[in-house]
């Protein structure tokens, strides 16, 4: 076991964890953060995406012992005071998600896009989302939800 | 699917991973970002006994001027590495190919370092750091050792990096006005390139006064397309000049077959892709 | 009690309306119910040990290390539930003399595929039930395995030696024989014009988000499973007659559920383990696949050979068609693995005015994962046969691929039309989605531009590709599931509860996994009832509060589901009026509703909807011998299919240097009838067209000559991104079904069925100054090219080989000691 400190989502948590242990499993079994989750062992489909300080990763591509010392932010961090983040709100007004299994991972990817380039092309935005798999949607609004979210379009 | 048990170490130096890998043995796994490690770890297809983490070992990250040479630290990320203007000035093919690798995510924590001693041969760092000429720096309990780019990949998924030894920076010459283009093939935009080219090319008023070219995926290891470096000496950049050197991309080269595409098929993607790679690196 | 009510006069319509989802919020804050979310006190985690064999004995295994592993309660092998696990269920027999072999959840002395489970570990965590799964030791005899098709279908290998044949069943439509038509063998006697091809429906893997997951609670008076299931309620039923537990002791739940397109209609192998194991140590357990195990063991969908001859006059007038398909079962026989094939029997003839047509299926098992519904089922393998031939057709004959549909499909003053297949299509506009769908494409000027770039022998080759189809969707007509041996009907349940507080629950039997029923059914209930769309409730998947469903699958939520909402609404106002009467003092025929107002005719004297259940709740004033309460239950049975149709048209770019295929656009035109929420109508229409797409381009379930699957990840099995896809032109048009009362027509499967001719067609098109005249599926650069180039005919060899390894250690010499050479990430 070896002993974690971590904030997520704004609490500070300290755990001993097996350092086997994802980061992923760590949130969704330790903290109960079941937002994220797992859609795939090879890292291609981005469904457990977070933010480790800031920048999106695979939590599944992690060690919980890893993120010892820095921050996480889950899909269920990203709301502020009930507000909805405006990704959040821009993928409900595009009908940008049906069954919602990729959707954390896939928001949480397009909050980095959109910090890395507030006004992305079509073409910027489709690659910048190539490390998350969707099976519902076929991309065309999750592609529009983005773009609405740039242009400050959907409202919480 | 999850891990087998393993022991963890973080050590904060060099000299701290090198004394906890000659502890651990040879059951020992050294862990940079872990982008390719963590699968392969989740799926139990290598059971270590120790992980050596190398993340904390912050000397190893971050990229410097050294003269005629730039030097970027093993850990340093795909991501730091593409934003970083030292490499964009001066080696700005190692730019366009780290911009195409993987997705974004996994830039954030993946390592120049670590990808390059992955060793993949479908990795898209090899073909341009051997293109550059680059050269790795390898830490071991004797001392550090420099090792060539042309000596550093020695097969599938094997480097000169040998067993309690850590690659701590590359060694990268200055290209300084070099255009640089990275063409990759892919099925769908998530995959290993089937066939890559990196090319780096001196274009001085549309003649070539010298040019690099390093393939991705056909063979076991990244290879170097000299007889298309040679036979683009002083050529200007047209399509037919640079159609007729790329034609011998393929020559030497021993490419996998497999479901994306038999041998005969990579060899010919790749006279196509180095045409075009060289002409865009040349601006034509 | 006041008896007025003050409503909006003005209330807008909510069927045809984008409503935004409510479902939404809690996905896109994280917040749904996962099954893997489960976790219960004292929860023991499952792992499952699989055979990596296709087709092997085996001879012995040893669970002694894998007991003795820490924090493990209970290793079980097939020896040792042989007794109790008893067999998984088919329920689509498709001829009397069927063979089949019983499929036990635990092999018991043989493995037939590469997957299948031969022991399973209970744990007290995830990763210790993972630890001991890896201590089991199994030897194996390995076995002949049947892995190709057609050498199955020469039965020179045997999946299963004892049935003496790999031939299931036998199954044939002739419209000679049935009277709906001509003989076949006389029209292709008479061919002016034949065209016979012979194309390869490739073995898809469905690739749902959500990895199967499944749960069991026995410490309750009922076994509670929760299931990321789309068939609940088909589950419950299952489960008991496979377990012999009474079917009222079992409750199936299944929450929020990642997307099934047809892989979650399957009664698993894995949730009856799950059940025996949770049965047998009396705890909670819970069993989730790995990406790999839904993709190796999940079912898998399409693999069939099609041999088509069509015959036609040298006018383009089709006179007959012939099927001859190959059907890939699989090791084993699913929940309706052997119907797949034959719900494309109908389909085949497409939209046009066969006079003769004859199909005839044999069902072949292999040593591979059984395959079942995916996305279409049956549907898009025949749309995409007879798309495929009309095209080929149009070439043989010079004429533009349009022209030629436009000469044999059915007009739309011929609707109601009895195709030869024995259907009667209700309703459709050919002409009209047609003329919309040229239009919005620009189809004349992508002509003229492929016309330019093949006379400049441009590297980069324009291809046009067509597909004007239609399926049966709103599975379906009970007494047509019944003829065709199908074991269930097709009915479906719904109830609508009005709440004392004006509030409403609508339960529903169908099972959404994504589609957005809650917000759909809320729409219809609120125009039925005239209640405000934000106070209906809409209950579903879980069997204690839906008792009563067929699921979600065959398109047929809304078209069968929404209209048993109807229907149940409309009992409620019928229910309403007598006490209405009561309250208003008027008699029950002089009793109006509308727009949740129930007044007298001619006067001003009414009540809301809402204070009718409240006064209904209390029964303070009650007509005599009136129940209180106004729920009412309502089963919907379609009389008929609906047909859905439309024109899609796609262009797409082939650099001929290469093989590489870029799309250029892609326009939908479908005709789904009545629309209740066109956004989430175009959200199918999106989704279904990559999944078509990917089938036409990308994806193929791969296996090495072992059986093993090599394209067992996202890595070989190469689902779109974003990036390798584009945004679509979509439009609607609206010729209303007959057979349901809102008039709709199903959209689950549209976009899905229709695509993949689209884009193959359009390959092909693309390629024609080459002389190809059919790449076969996926069409990969690989093909593209060697067709282009001659070798291999169409590019047409089969894909086996593994792909390289990029995580496999053990390839590399002196990795799987090494200390170092993983440093990290390749990628």
């Amino acid at each position: 076991m070896t002993r974690i400190n971590v904030q997520v989502d704004g609490a500070d948590y300290a755990d001993d964890v097996e350092p086997r242990m994802l980061l992923v499993h760590y949130l969704r079994e330790r903290l109960g953060k079941t937002g994220t989750v797992v859609g795939c062992d090879t890292s291609n489909c981005g469904a457990c995406t977070v933010h480790l300080d800031g920048r999106s990763v695979k939590s599944c591509n992690m060690l919980a012992v890893q993120a010892d010392g820095h921050t996480v932010t889950t899909i269920e961090g990203l709301a502020t005071d009930g507000e909805l983040h405006p990704v959040q709100a821009a993928f409900r007004e595009c009908h940008a998600l049906q069954c919602g299994y990729c959707t954390p991972g896939m928001i949480m990817q397009s909050v980095d896009l959109l910090n890395e380039n507030p006004n992305p092309s079509e073409e910027e935005i489709r690659t910048g989302l190539e490390g998350n798999l969707c099976r519902c949607t076929g991309y065309h609004n999750i592609v529009k939800a983005v773009q609405t979210a740039a242009s400050g379009g959907a409202s919480a | 699917m999850r891990p087998a048990e393993f022991e963890y170490v973080a050590p904060a130096t060099v000299e701290e991973a090198l004394s906890a890998l000659a502890e651990a043995g040879e059951d020992a796994k050294v862990m940079a970002g872990g982008q390719s490690l963590l699968p392969v770890l989740r799926m139990r297809l290598n059971v270590p006994s120790v992980v050596v983490d190398l993340g904390r070992i912050d000397s190893l990250r971050g990229v410097r001027d050294d003269g005629d040479a730039i030097v970027i630290g093993a850990m340093t990320t795909h991501s730091d590495v593409f934003a970083d203007p030292l490499v964009r000035e001066h080696a700005l093919l190692l730019t366009k190919a780290v911009e195409q690798l993987a997705d974004p995510q996994v830039r954030h924590r993946g390592t120049f370092g670590g990808a390059l001693a992955h060793a993949d041969p479908a990795g898209d760092l090899g073909a341009p750091a051997l293109a550059l000429d680059a050269s790795f720096v390898i830490a071991g309990s004797g001392g550090s050792r420099t090792v060539a780019a042309d000596d550093f990949f020695e097969d599938l998924f094997t480097t000169a990096v040998q067993d309690g030894e850590i690659l701590t920076e590359v060694r990268v010459p200055k290209h300084t006005g070099w255009g640089a283009h990275y063409e990759k093939f892919v099925r769908v935009a998530h995959q290993w390139p089937i066939v890559a080219v990196a090319a780096a090319v001196n274009a001085d008023g549309g003649t070539i006064s010298e040019a690099r070219v390093g393939l991705t995926n056909m063979g076991s290891t990244p290879l170097r397309a000299r007889a298309v470096e040679q036979a683009l000496v002083g050529q200007s950049a047209t399509d037919e000049a640079v159609r007729a050197a790329a034609a011998s991309a393929a020559e030497g080269t021993n490419p996998p077959s497999d479901l994306n595409g038999d041998a005969d098929y990579r060899r010919h993607l790749a006279t196509v892709l180095t045409r075009r790679a060289v002409l865009a690196a040349a601006g034509a | 009690m006041t008896v007025t009510e003050d409503r909006p006069a003005e209330q807008a319509h909510e069927i045809g309306s984008a409503r935004r989802r409510k479902e939404d919020q809690r996905l896109i804050t994280g917040r749904a119910k996962w099954t893997d979310n489960v976790m219960l006190p004292g929860m023991l985690h499952l792992a499952m040990v699989r055979s990596p064999f296709a087709h092997a004995k085996i001879t012995h295994i040893d669970v002694s290390e894998a007991k003795k592993s820490r924090n493990v309660v209970t290793v079980l092998t097939g020896a040792d539930v042989a007794d109790e696990q008893g067999a998984l269920p088919c329920a689509w027999p498709i001829a009397e003399d069927q063979k089949s072999q019983a499929h036990p959840s635990i092999a018991v002395d043989r493995v037939t595929f590469a997957g299948e489970i031969v022991a399973v570990v209970a744990a007290r965590s995830a990763d210790e039930a993972r630890d001991a799964a890896e201590l089991v030791d199994v030897d194996y005899e390995e076995l002949p395995a049947v892995v190709d098709l057609k050498e199955a279908a020469a039965d020179t290998v045997l999946a299963h030696p004892d049935l003496g044949t790999n031939k299931s069943a036998f199954w044939q439509f002739d419209s000679a024989g049935a009277g709906t038509g001509g003989s076949v063998d006389d029209a292709i006697r008479d061919a002016e014009v034949l065209i016979e091809r012979e194309y390869r429906q490739q073995r898809l893997i469905p690739a749902y988000m959500e990895p199967r997951s499944y749960a069991v609670d026995p410490t309750g008076e009922q076994y509670v499973m929760w299931s990321s299931t789309q068939i609940p309620h088909i589950l419950k039923l299952m489960l008991a007659l496979t377990l012999g537990i009474p079917e009222s002791k079992i409750r199936v739940i299944a929450q929020d559920v990642g997307g099934g397109f047809g892989g979650k209609l399957q009664v698993t192998p894995e949730e009856v383990i799950t059940m025996l194991v949770a049965r047998r140590t009396g705890k909670p357990c819970k069993y989730t696949d790995t990406r790999s195990e839904s993709m190796m063991a999940g079912h898998h969908g399409r693999d069939q050979w099609q041999k088509l001859t069509l015959a036609a006059k040298r006018d383009g007038t089709v006179t007959g068609l012939k099927v001859d398909l190959l059907a890939n079962m699989g090791a084993y026989l699913g929940l309706v693995t052997p119907g797949i094939p034959i719900l494309g029997a109908f389909m085949f003839i497409g939209i046009y005015k066969f006079p003769a047509y004859q199909f005839n299926c044999t069902n072949i098992f292999t040593n591979l994962t059984w395959t079942d519904a995916y996305r279409g089922a049956g549907r898009p393998e025949a749309t995409y046969a007879i798309e495929r031939m009309m095209d080929q057709l149009a070439a043989e004959l010079d004429m533009d691929p349009i022209e030629v549909r436009e000469k044999n499909w059915i007009k739309h003053e011929e609707f109601p039309f009895t195709t030869v297949a024995g259907l009667e299509y209700d309703s459709g506009n050919y002409e009209a989605a047609t003329a919309r769908a040229k239009e919005m494409f620009g189809y004349d000027e992508l002509r003229a531009e492929q016309k330019r770039r093949r006379e400049s022998n441009d590297p980069v080759q324009l291809g046009i590709g067509v597909s004007t189809f239609t399926e049966m969707c709103g599975l379906a007509p009970s007494r047509v599931l019944g003829s065709l041996n199908y074991g269930a009907g097709g009915w479906e349940h719904a109830q609508v509860r009005m709440l004392p507080s004006g509030k409403v629950e609508v339960v529903t039997g169908v099972s959404p996994h994504g589609q957005g029923h809650v917000t759909a059914w809320s729409q219809i209930a609120a125009d039925r009832l005239g209640v405000p769309f934000e106070d209906i409730e809409v209950l579903h998947g879980d069997t204690q509060v839906s008792h009563k469903g067929l699921d979600t699958y065959g398109s047929r939520s809304l078209v069968v589901g929404g209209s048993a909402v109807v229907a149940a609404a409309d009992k409620v106002i019928e229910r309403a009026k007598p006490i209405a009467a009561h309250l208003l003092e008027a008699s029950v025929d002089d009793i109006e509703f509308e727009a949740g107002r129930f007044s007298v005719a001619g006067t001003d004297k009414g009540i809301g909807i809402g204070e009718l259940a409240l006064a209904s709740f209390s029964a303070h004033n009650l007509p005599d011998g009136v129940e209180p309460g106004l729920d009412a239950d309502a089963t919907f049975d379609p009389s008929n299919f609906s047909f859905p149709h439309g024109t899609h048209l796609c262009a797409l770019e082939i650099d001929t240097e290469t093989g590489g295929v870029k799309m250029r656009k892609y326009v939908a035109v479908d005709d789904v009838g009545n629309i209740v929420n066109p956004l989430l109508v175009e959200g199918q229409v999106h989704g279904g067209l990559v999944q078509g797409i990917a089938q036409a381009l990308w994806e193929e379930a791969v296996h090495d000559a072992a059986g093993t699957l090599v394209s067992a990840s996202f890595v070989d099995y190469l689902v779109p991104t974003a990036a390798d896809t584009i945004s679509f032109d979509t439009d609607r048009t609206v010729t209303p079904s007959t057979s349901n009362p809102l008039g709709t027509k199903g959209v689950g499967e549209a976009g899905t069925i229709a695509s993949t001719p689209a884009v193959v067609n359009a390959v092909v098109d693309a390629l024609q100054p080459f002389g190809v005249s059919d790449v076969q599926m996926p069409c990969t650069p690989e093909r593209i090219w060697k067709a282009i180039h001659g070798s291999g005919a169409g590019g047409g060899e089969p894909t086996e080989k593994g792909a390289m390894p990029h995580f496999d250690e053990d390839q590399s010499p002196n990795v799987a000691t090494g200390t170092d050479t993983a440093q990290g990430d390749v990628r």
